[in-house]
């Protein structure tokens, strides 16, 4: 195995805060890696980082071995990075099928973006049907219930065809039977794509993860197998820690 | 389908309406009015792609409308003072030789690239500065307003090279016609209309094109673009250089139509009147933009021959009550009722009932 992303020594700095506070972190072709940690533990902000949104104080992010820290956003989506937001954004006043097609055609020249778009692409097609969205597919995307519109957004990301997929909490919000097939979509997806989930759910992550990478306070904790990671007193520690806070 | 056609009929009867109707039952004062506000209705179009489309509130289209207009407006007048001759303008004025920018102007075919590739020119420098650097919302707003104002200011500044407050006037020939005659008036209008009429199903293919999906995308989630792999300020660029083009070539036509450009018809206040027309008319629908330009000027001239003084009032009655009522204007109107009477007319069990989406209005 050969690492796709490599992250050293990153820091990130929040008006004197450091949110991030020297990260290593790699993660091979062909993984899944969960990204778990208490809320704020920099797991968001490391997903920002990779993806130009947030520029880090120090650090490199090399992506098969490019450097991707200076680049722009659309940059990167172009050098095969792909992400969703963990408050879903789909384009409410287009179509479901729309929203694919514009994810999946942004290799195209610009003149060939004048035309109008003529039926339904292969890419998007098989987009629609590994996110059960076919029946929708003409509907705007703004009458998705809330589960839908995440799956349009892992959709589009398939449609992208990126090498390197990274998820913001994708089962936020949904029910039991949403997160079940949620869970199937990102094992499929993870046959052949290399994939950054960040979650929290503990049972989700019991069922779907095997490398786990647990954040606390900008830094990494612990790395390893869910069963390791799970045993691991010093996560005990911080979630325990967290939710007595919750209580308070 | 049905939809399609219903659009294809619409299109049909304005262009029926505007090239065959209005010509014959209109008197040649009338119709030659109507010229001026299709001149209009092509900017309103440039800003329906612009700010409907693509979410960018341009409040200095007057900008491009004078650039296009004064280009012509050049041209006709350098034409009129014959090869070597100077603009009655300048001579009174004291200017004694042709200033270099001028020169190019005396060639009818520099003249005519102008009045489109210089309003594009300077969008494209303007969106590439400005859009690239994420200036955005009512900071665009404002700066295009600013935009306007220093224009006007040059305008009149500098007398001796632009002809100042009076603008460029008194034109005796207008490519070989009389531009008092009828007839040269008649030809301008249906130049004018078959110009609109062109640029209106342009705008419409690009709306429905990739490109304006994407514009769309822009307009209501720029950031979410960028995780596509798009570069929004390119996108918003592009647009905005389209609806400079448009300005300019209404500009440009405006001249012949009217008789005159002057730095009143472009500066901040005709360029807001638009943006209102055009949020009146519906700002999300290119034929809204057009209704809303059409409809407007003709209630600013009627209600202005009755009562000099009250249009500026109920023009910002009328915008303040469609912004707040109706926010789509009045095309928005018009679909909501379709669809009212539409629902009504087919059982409600045969609907399929999928959940109603929540438009959200997209902050202008
Ligand atoms: N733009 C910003 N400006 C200032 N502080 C920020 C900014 N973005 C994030 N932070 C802070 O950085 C820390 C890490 O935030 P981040 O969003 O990465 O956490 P997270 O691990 O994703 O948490 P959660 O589970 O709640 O999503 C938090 O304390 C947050 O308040
Ligand atoms: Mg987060």
């Amino acid at each position: 195995m050969s690492a796709l992303l490599e992250i050293r020594g990153l820091e990130v700095v929040f008006d004197g805060f450091r949110a991030i506070d020297g990260i290593d972190l790699t993660v091979d072709q062909g993984e899944l890696r969960f990204l778990i940690g208490p809320n704020g533990a920099g797991k968001t902000t490391l997903i920002d980082v990779i993806t130009g949104l947030t520029r880090p104080a120090a650090g490199s992010v090399r992506f098969g071995g490019t450097e991707l820290v200076g680049h722009k956003e659309h940059k990167i989506v172009r050098l095969g990075i792909g992400r969703t937001f963990q408050t879903s954004v789909v384009f409410e006043e287009l179509s479901v099928v729309e929203n694919l097609d514009l994810a999946a055609s942004f290799r195209r020249p610009l003149a060939a973006l004048l035309r109008q778009r003529r039926g339904v692409s292969d890419t998007v097609r098989a987009a629609l049907e590994t996110i059960g969205l076919t029946d929708l597919a003409e509907r705007p995307a703004g009458v998705l219930s809330h589960g839908q519109r995440q799956w349009l957004e892992i959709g589009m990301l398939i449609a992208q065809g990126p090498k390197l997929l990274l998820l913001d909490e994708p089962v936020a919000g949904m029910s039991k039977d949403e997160r079940e097939r949620t869970g199937e979509l990102l094992t499929e997806i993870a046959k052949d794509h290399t994939v950054i989930v960040i979650e929290h759910d503990m049972e989700f992550l019991r069922r779907y993860a095997s490398q786990v990478t647990v954040l606390h306070e900008g830094t990494v904790l612990v790395e390893g197998d869910v069963a390791a990671v799970q045993a691991d007193p010093r996560v005990q520690e911080v979630y325990l820690g967290r939710s007595r806070e919750d209580a308070a | 389908m049905s939809e399609k056609l219903r659009g294809y009929g619409l299109f049909a009867l304005v262009a029926l309406l505007l090239l065959v109707v209005a010509p014959l039952v209109l008197p040649p004062f009338r119709l030659d009015e109507l010229a001026k506000y299709l001149c209009f209705a092509i900017v309103a179009l440039g800003i329906g792609l612009a700010w409907g489309q693509g979410g960018m509130l341009t409040l200095g289209q007057g900008v491009f409308f004078g650039l296009g207009g004064y280009a012509m407006g050049m041209y006709l007048k350098l034409h009129d003072a014959g090869p070597g001759g100077l603009p009655d303008f300048m001579e009174w004025s004291g200017v004694e030789t042709l200033p270099a920018f001028w020169k190019p102007f005396a060639n009818p075919v520099v003249a005519l690239a102008a009045v489109v590739l210089v309003p594009v020119a300077v969008a494209l420098l303007l969106g590439t500065l400005v859009f690239r650097q994420r200036v955005r919302g009512a900071y665009f707003a404002i700066l295009s307003q600013a935009l306007a104002a220093a224009f006007v200011i040059l305008l009149v500044g500098q007398q001796g090279l632009t002809g100042g407050t009076n603008g460029l006037t008194n034109f005796y020939d207008i490519f070989g016609q009389d531009p008092e005659a009828e007839s040269t008036q008649r030809s301008m209008y249906f130049v004018t209309a078959l110009v609109l009429g062109v640029l209106y199903l342009g705008a419409r293919q690009l709306v429905k094109s990739r490109f304006g999906r994407l514009l769309v995308a822009v307009r209501d989630g720029e950031d979410r673009v960028r995780f596509l792999g798009y570069n929004p300020a390119t996108v918003k660029t592009i647009t905005f250089a389209i609806s400079a083009g448009m300005a300019g070539l209404a500009g440009a036509l405006f001249v012949p139509v009217v008789g005159i450009i002057s730095p009143s018809l472009l500066g901040v206040v005709p360029s807001l009147e638009l943006v209102v027309a055009v949020a009146i008319g519906g700002r999300y629908a290119l034929a809204g933009a057009i209704l809303g330009a059409i409809i407007m000027n003709y209630a600013k001239t009627g209600f202005s021959e009755e009562f000099a003084g009250g249009w500026l009032y109920l023009q910002g009655a009328l915008f303040i009550l469609v912004m707040t009522l109706a926010p789509k204007g009045a095309i928005g109107v018009y679909h909501q009722a379709r669809d009212a009477l539409a629902r009504r007319r087919r059982p409600p069990a045969a609907e399929d009932d999928a959940p109603v989406p929540q438009k959200q209005e997209v902050p202008a």
